[in-house]
């Protein structure tokens, strides 16, 4: 099982001509995901690292029956290259595009909700399915097959915790990289209800870091609805008010966002907040034990 | 990024909202040639990028042109929560009977931009959201239709419950929603949207921000930006391809990827030292981004210590060693650096730093400690 991605997972590479498009399904290839297909307007025929190139998305989709895709154009053009793969059918899209500005997204989410299509990011490193499917720019190496689900705003934090977390022999079910924009596809409390409903995950991690409010709905739904164990981390305990902390979202302005809200809602969820990552396979370890005793 | 009440109202201008007539001044001597072509009362508005300036003693009403002139003198060069006056606004006064709050924002949870009303208005919408909350109403937009007209009417008519206001009102707040997504802003406020004695409406105080990922279509808005010393070394760092927000504390941190550097800061906090800054340089392991964000270090006095997070992920630990050696050769300084490297390759990585006499270690509450103990030897 797992979520989102896996052995089925058939990929397109949209953008897959340019530097960072080639580099990256070399890795996922290498990784072992099932890469079928790649676009680049005016390049259809080309043949990239043995993955065949098409001018459209549709005509991929046609060709070799893409189900997801992952963006890797500039920003300018990402909102046109969801919506393209979008009405072409395709179920799960994955933009790693960052800098991609607020308006072209509302409209983008309004569009592909209707359309019925899943968005992960823009501004993310995607998402694994350890020995199954990588589908991103995250390091395949640090991963490891097993029965926690994380989710993350954040890219390099996450390979942080991923990391304690192999070293302490936890392995991940799916780890999924939402993005630090502030206007996003799927969000904590979607991927927490496939997390609940996915038999191969035992216990979830969630990352959170300063910004709007979704760490207190997540604190909240959870509290309603997990019957899984959740721990947390949340960044930006020290930042600024009104100052962007690298991510677009990551920002607290008018006096909300802030991650005294988010610890203080989790705590009253009953989720542990890890003061520092390390913490975070110990927290996980602590709850995993008092639910097998 | 944020603009001046004035430039907002320029804005506003130019997309027909109702603004009273003004007039920017940086002198005395100005004010003094603009009140000559004025009578009637004017507002004397300081422009500065901070709120709260009524409070301040930033906004005064003036009855006649010595008046103005007194208020100007008094408010030029006024420190405002840091920043000082260096422009004032002349704005036509107007006759107030009620005051409104109308402002748009782009709402995360239901990703769309979300108009706010209240008939609250003139006080500090923060405040009322905070205290009374139930005074705001907010209306997230279809992005697809926009403001229509009947949605418009219904909001007017909510907040002046009258037919003829409503529609006056359902003009503006169309208008403002054009103008909000015309220059991808994130903030398009009017607080207050005031009802004159005689049914006239005017946006009275304007303020808009924007979206930083959406300037490089957006010129005009750009021209506009006036940063101040820490926000020129945001933009230079931006522009190297780093992202820099200086903080107050004395440890400079260097680290790849935002989360891990909000993190980083949170931790030298939680061992009981200040962050002097939040700095991301990206997934490269490329010596010249490293030169580029050690210098940003350095030219901030107070630190006197750094420490430096990588975690090595596609860019091998080994490889971001290289880079760090090659970085510090080039600058030279003797500024007490600790480094942590952790991810792929971390042990060649921390091999080769070693050969070099750098402090190294494994963890990143190591590195805090040992940051935190570093600048604490350069104190004394």
């Amino acid at each position: 099982m797992s979520i989102l991605v896996n052995k089925d997972t058939k990929l397109l590479v949209q953008g897959i001509t340019g530097r960072d498009g080639r580099f990256h399904a070399g890795r996922m290839k290498e990784y072992g995901t099932n890469i079928v297909a790649g676009t680049s307007p005016g390049k259809g025929g080309q043949v990239v690292d043995g993955v065949p190139v098409f001018d459209t998305v549709a005509e991929a989709v046609k060709k070799t029956g893409a189900n997801t895709s992952i963006i890797f154009v500039p920003a300018a053009f990402a909102a046109d290259a969801i919506l393209e793969a979008s009405y072409a059918g395709i179920e799960l899209v994955i933009a790693i595009s960052e800098g991609v500005p607020i308006q072209d997204m509302i409209r983008v989410t309004a569009i592909i909700q209707r359309n019925g299509t899943k968005l992960i990011g823009p501004n993310c490193p995607g998402l694994i399915t350890p020995d199954e499917a990588l589908v991103g720019i995250l390091p395949g190496m640090i991963f490891k097959k097993g029965n926690i689900g994380l989710m993350s705003r954040s890219g390099t934090l996450t390979y942080e915790v991923v990391n304690m977390l192999t070293m302490s022999d936890m392995g991940q079910s799916t780890v999924v990289g939402i993005g630090g924009d502030p206007v996003a596809g799927l969000y904590y409390i979607d991927l927490l209800e496939m997390y609940e409903n996915d038999p191969e995950t035992e216990a979830v991690v969630l990352i959170g870091e300063i910004g709007g409010d979704a760490e207190e709905q997540a604190a909240e739904y959870i509290a309603k609805h997990m019957t899984k164990p959740v721990v947390s981390f949340i960044a930006g305990q020290t930042a600024p008010p009104g100052k962007r902390m690298g991510h677009a979202g990551a920002i607290i302005s008018s006096g909300s966002g802030t991650a005294e809200e988010k610890i203080k809602a989790f705590a009253k969820a009953n989720v542990p907040v890890a003061k520092e990552p390390s913490e975070i396979p110990g927290l996980l370890k602590e709850k995993l034990a008092k639910i097998n005793a | 990024m944020k603009i001046h009440e004035y430039q907002a109202k320029e804005i506003f201008k130019k997309y027909g909202l109702p603004v009273p007539n003004d007039v920017l001044c940086h002198s005395v001597e100005e004010v003094e040639k603009a009140m000559a072509k004025k009578d009637g009362m004017v507002v004397v508005k300081a422009q500065v990028l901070v709120g709260g300036r009524g409070k301040a003693g930033g906004v005064k009403l003036a009855k006649s042109k010595q008046e103005a002139i007194d208020a100007a003198s008094q408010i030029l060069g006024m420190d405002i929560k840091g920043l000082t006056v260096e422009k004032i606004l002349l704005a036509d006064a107007v006759d107030i009977e009620k005051e409104f709050y109308v402002g748009l924002i782009n709402d995360r949870n239901t990703k769309s931009v979300t108009l706010m009303a209240s008939a609250e208005g003139g006080v500090e919408i923060e405040e009322v959201a905070k205290n009374t909350p139930e005074l705001i109403h907010k209306f997230p937009i279809d992005p697809l239709n926009g403001l229509l007209d009947f949605q418009a009417r219904e909001i007017g008519m909510q907040l002046f419950g009258d037919v003829k206001l409503a529609r006056k009102a359902a003009g503006i707040l169309q208008k403002l929603y054009t103008l909000f997504v015309e220059t991808d802003a994130t903030i398009a406020e009017i607080n207050p949207l005031v009802l004159t004695p005689d049914h006239k409406i005017w946006a009275i105080d304007g303020k808009m921000n924007f979206d930083d990922n959406a300037l490089y279509r957006q010129p005009k808005i750009e021209a506009m930006r006036e940063a101040d010393e820490d926000e020129l070394k945001e933009i230079d760092a931006h522009e190297k391809g780093l992202s820099y927000v200086k903080l107050d504390g004395n440890i400079g941190c260097m680290v790849n990827g935002a989360g891990l550097a909000m993190a980083t800061m949170d931790m030298i906090k939680l061992y009981g030292g200040e962050p002097a800054n939040f700095l991301d340089i990206g997934g490269s392991s490329n010596p010249q981004k490293v030169v580029d964000a050690m210098n940003i270090l350095i030219s901030d006095k107070n630190v006197n210590a750094v420490m430096i997070n990588i975690f090595g992920g596609i860019t091998r630990c080994d490889d971001v060693a290289r880079g760090l050696i090659e970085a510090l050769d080039t600058i030279q300084s003797d500024m007490p650096i600790v480094v942590r490297l952790s991810g792929t390759n971390a042990d060649e990585g921390l091999a080769l730093l070693k050969e070099k006499g750098l402090p190294t270690v494994q963890t990143m509450s190591e590195a805090a400690k040992k940051a935190i103990e570093l600048s604490q030897v350069q104190k004394s």
